[in-house]
């Protein structure tokens, strides 16, 4: 596949991994927002690739693993419904709710459809007139867009039973808030390439200012991984903190103007919880006015409903890279894939997840037998 | 199971009652009712089988737990095999629910190392279900069996009300013999054996994935689904010391390597540049998020092979229409019994696990 | 949030709103939203998440950073990166284009 499999070339990838051996003198700890850039990190073992004296904390770029229980629990109760079908990406079906998750739902004989895309679910409004087609509309700001069109196009077409829960988190304010919480270790960003594809990276400069920290957009394929943090590391031990831009050839500095005024057209920040980190001020989105008649929250009176973490789940300290999964009294027993007791094990990206698959096994060994061949 | 004995179950509290002969093993607050990724061929399923069938109808004959029960009769060793097939939609690119009722079951006793001789096949059919529909796929069926040398032998036909079943369901179950000499099950995987794989994976599962609701895309790619034993024969030909064969269809190639590496306590280790994938499945895979290592096959094999034969095996796979892009993709090792281990192709290590549940696409 | 590949760009469709089209990917072919490319052109390649194209390839970028990325070999015994420009964009290697990725 074109611009895809350049990027995942063995040869390019092993002058990397040697080239950030080399320049490494400190350790440095480096946090990747994004949960697909965790993914290629997981799935393409580049841990074993780096140096002992780097440390990569996956940060909390995946909707799945901040989306609050509360809203997990109103998609549940919106679900149940026997007037209603619920659309929703598939990342988001396994997740624990505080009694159970989609698919327990969909197992109990409620109407829960994955969907590809959010215009799939709008498809799905029109073919079913009888019925409440509710989407779970989720994600960062590389996904917003796409379900603020999917409400856009229900208003033009006058549709009057579709409806979006909404659970979208920004980046910036939760890099601040990682930033300004106090025993933090992160020195170092990777920035998320497909948020920033949307949004541009203005953002950026002054956070990087303020706290002193490089942030360097990143793709997601492995060499891009494995460019951006030797670029962080880079400016690491040089002492320099500034914003580049790794990932040139999909991110422009202002981002997709259009798909910005979309967002702005339907959306407006608002405060959001992220699950095990709290309440961080503007950093999601809500309808506003003109499309508030699109909120399936107010149109199915699930506002009032209370959410009760495991009180074992340690996921915002995970999230925040302020604990390993390792450190969680639950980790292995009795949370598991299987069995999740929150977010971060669920995902396949999730932190929890990532580490319970890989840690089975001897990292030392690994890297010792990748350095030997 | 009589109904009785299911009430029971449900209603017993976890750890041992000594009233009853059965315990359930399931513990109640796990699961409560049985969802779809209890038949996805990952954890969940290996758990219900490990936890509550097996301990159930515990005998010898089970408990390899392979693809087929080898049983003695009359002298000889006879493979045993069942499989049903609920698969949505049931015409699919290349090929139909029949064809892979016949060569799924086929394909397990091929697995034993067994010439598969008879098989029977039980109908479920919902009401309303079209004439035309249920032609077709008995013809694939009559094609099929014809192809792998197989005789349909006995059957069963039952019709379900309206909304009761999905359209059809289909169960086979298969005999077949094993000849002397030839000794493949799980069990005798071995450090140093060599890894071989057919062809390339997860096409099945993508050519499902594109006709199935919701996930609609144009692509060419067919169902690989195709009767393994006269590849099977003539690898065994080749070489007497092939320790296990194995088809990945649930759960994938990924699933089907940790399990034999959990049942035979070894380690494997595979190379990820050693995997075909074709190019268009791996751009559906892309699209979806989906790592093609879970997706489902059904006219693949991996087989361990004893490395003094592995050559002449391959050789001999290679020169099969089956076998044509065969390749030896790992090997055990004696390390890190139980787990599979994957160098990625840019040559970082990853531990392959079991799916947890069905592979969802993804968004993030 | 995050997965978005790149696809090619096989048809555009002018007439509706949103914009749609059809993009390959590997072969694949699915039918995506083009309203936020409003320069795209047959032949382009786009970057779809969640069936919507966010942006354009910058192939010229691409071939850049590759380059780069190759002649980073050579560099490796100096250890050193040559020093990126604020944007990522790589200077080019001397002696000309650098080869066509295909």
């Amino acid at each position: 596949m074109r611009f895809v499999d350049e990027y995942r070339d063995e040869a390019i990838a092993r002058k990397y991994s040697e080239q950030i051996h080399g320049i490494t003198t400190r350790p440095w700890t480096i946090m990747e927002i994004c949960g697909g850039q965790t993914h290629t990190i997981v799935k393409y073992g580049i841990e074993s690739l780096l140096p002992e004296k780097i440390t990569l904390v996956h940060g909390p770029g995946c909707p799945v693993c901040v989306t609050p229980l509360g809203m997990i629990d109103k998609a549940v109760a919106i679900a149940s419904r026997p007037d209603v079908i619920l659309a929703s990406f598939g990342d988001m079906l396994r997740v624990p709710g505080s009694s159970r998750d989609l698919l327990a739902v969909k197992a109990e004989g409620g109407a829960v459809r994955m969907v590809y895309s959010p215009l799939d679910a709008l498809k799905i409004a029109k073919q079913n007139p009888e019925k409440e087609v509710v989407f779970f509309a989720v994600g960062f700001e590389t996904t917003a867009p796409a379900n603020a069109m999917a409400v856009w196009q229900a208003k033009r077409m006058g549709l009057k039973n579709f409806s979006i829960l909404c659970s979208h988190v920004l980046v910036p304010p939760a890099m601040e808030a990682i930033l300004s919480s106090e025993n933090h270790r992160v020195e170092g960003f990777l920035a998320a390439g497909h948020v920033c594809t949307v949004m541009g990276y203005e953002d950026y400069f002054p956070i990087s200012d303020r706290y002193r920290v490089p942030i360097v957009v990143t793709g997601f394929e492995p060499v891009d991984i494995l460019q951006g943090i030797a670029m962080t590391v880079r400016q690491l031990e040089e002492g320099r903190a500034e914003v580049q831009n790794q990932y040139a050839r999909s991110v422009r500095r202002e981002g997709n103007v259009l798909a910005r005024q979309l967002l702005s057209a339907v959306f407006e920040p608002t405060d959001r919880a992220w699950r095990g980190i709290g309440e961080i001020p503007m950093s999601g989105y809500r309808l506003n006015r003109d499309y508030s008649e699109y909120d399936a929250e107010t149109r199915f009176e699930v506002t009032g409903i209370e959410a009760r973490e495991s009180p074992l789940c340690i996921a915002g300290l995970v999230l925040q890279g302020l604990k390993k999964p390792h450190d969680c009294p639950a980790f292995g027993a009795p949370c598991t894939p299987e069995s999740p007791l929150g977010a971060p094990m669920v995902s396949s990206e999730g932190a929890c997840a990532a580490y319970y698959h890989f840690g089975r096994y001897k990292k030392e060994k690994v890297a010792a037998e990748a350095r030997g061949r | 199971m009589n109904p009785a004995t299911n009430e029971e179950m449900k209603n017993a509290k976890t750890g041992p009652d000594p009233a009853a002969g059965l315990i359930c093993p399931v513990p109640i607050a796990e699961y409560k009712n049985v969802l779809l990724a209890h038949g996805g061929g990952g954890r969940l399923t290996q758990q219900m089988v490990r936890k509550m069938f097996l301990p159930s109808f515990k005998n010898e004959y089970l408990e390899p737990l392979h693809d087929g029960a080898v049983v003695p009769f009359n002298g000889m060793r006879m493979a045993f095999t069942t499989d049903s097939y609920v698969v949505n939609p049931i015409v699919f690119p290349g090929g139909d629910i029949g064809e892979l009722a016949v060569n799924g079951t086929v394909n397990d006793l091929a697995m034993c190392g067994a010439r598969p001789l008879y098989l029977s096949a039980a109908f479920i059919i919902e009401e309303g279900f079209p004439m035309a529909d249920l032609w077709r796929v008995v013809l694939s069926m009559q094609t099929a069996s014809r192809k792998a040398g197989v005789e349909l032998v006995t059957g069963d036909t039952k019709v379900v009300d309206r909304g009761k079943g999905d359209q059809i369901f289909i169960n086979t179950s298969g005999v077949g013999r094993i000849e002397p000499g030839v000794e493949i099950h799980p069990n005798r995987a071995k450090a140093g054996d060599k890894i071989i794989l057919n062809g390339p994976i997860a096409m099945h599962g993508i050519a499902i994935m594109s006709v199935r609701e919701g996930l609609e895309f144009e692509t060419r790619i067919e169902s690989d689904t195709a009767a393994l034993n006269d590849l099977v024969m003539t690898m065994i030909g080749a070489g007497r010391d092939i320790h296990v064969l194995r088809d990945p269809t649930r759960g994938g190639l990924a699933s089907a390597l940790n399990e034999i590496a959990e049942t035979a306590r070894v380690g494997i280790t595979i190379s990820e540049d050693r995997i075909l994938i074709d190019e268009e499945v791996k751009g559906a895979c892309e699209i979806l998020g989906l790592d093609p290592l879970y997706v489902a096959n059904e006219g693949k094999l991996v087989a361990f092979v004893a490395p003094e034969s592995a050559d002449r095996v391959l050789a001999a796979m290679r020169g099969h229409p089956l076998g044509k892009e065969a390749a030896v993709i790992g090997e055990v090792v004696g390390d890190h019994a139980g787990t599979v281990v994957m160098k990625s192709r840019i040559g970082g290590y990853r531990v392959v696990d079991m799916l947890s549940g069905e592979q969802l696409p993804r968004i993030c | 949030m995050c997965l978005a590949i790149p696809g090619k760009v096989l048809e555009i469709e002018d007439a509706v709103r949103p914009r749609m089209g059809r993009a390959s990917f590997g072969g694949i072919e699915k039918r995506i939203c083009l309203e936020w490319i409003p320069d795209v052109r047959i032949g382009d390649y786009v970057i779809v998440h969640v069936g919507f194209a966010i942006s354009k390839m910058d192939e010229e970028e691409a071939l850049k950073t590759l380059a780069l990325l190759r002649e980073v070999g050579e560099a490796m015994e100096e250890l050193r990166i040559p020093e990126p420009e604020e944007h990522g964009g790589f200077p080019r290697p001397p002696g000309g284009e650098a080869d066509a990725i295909r």
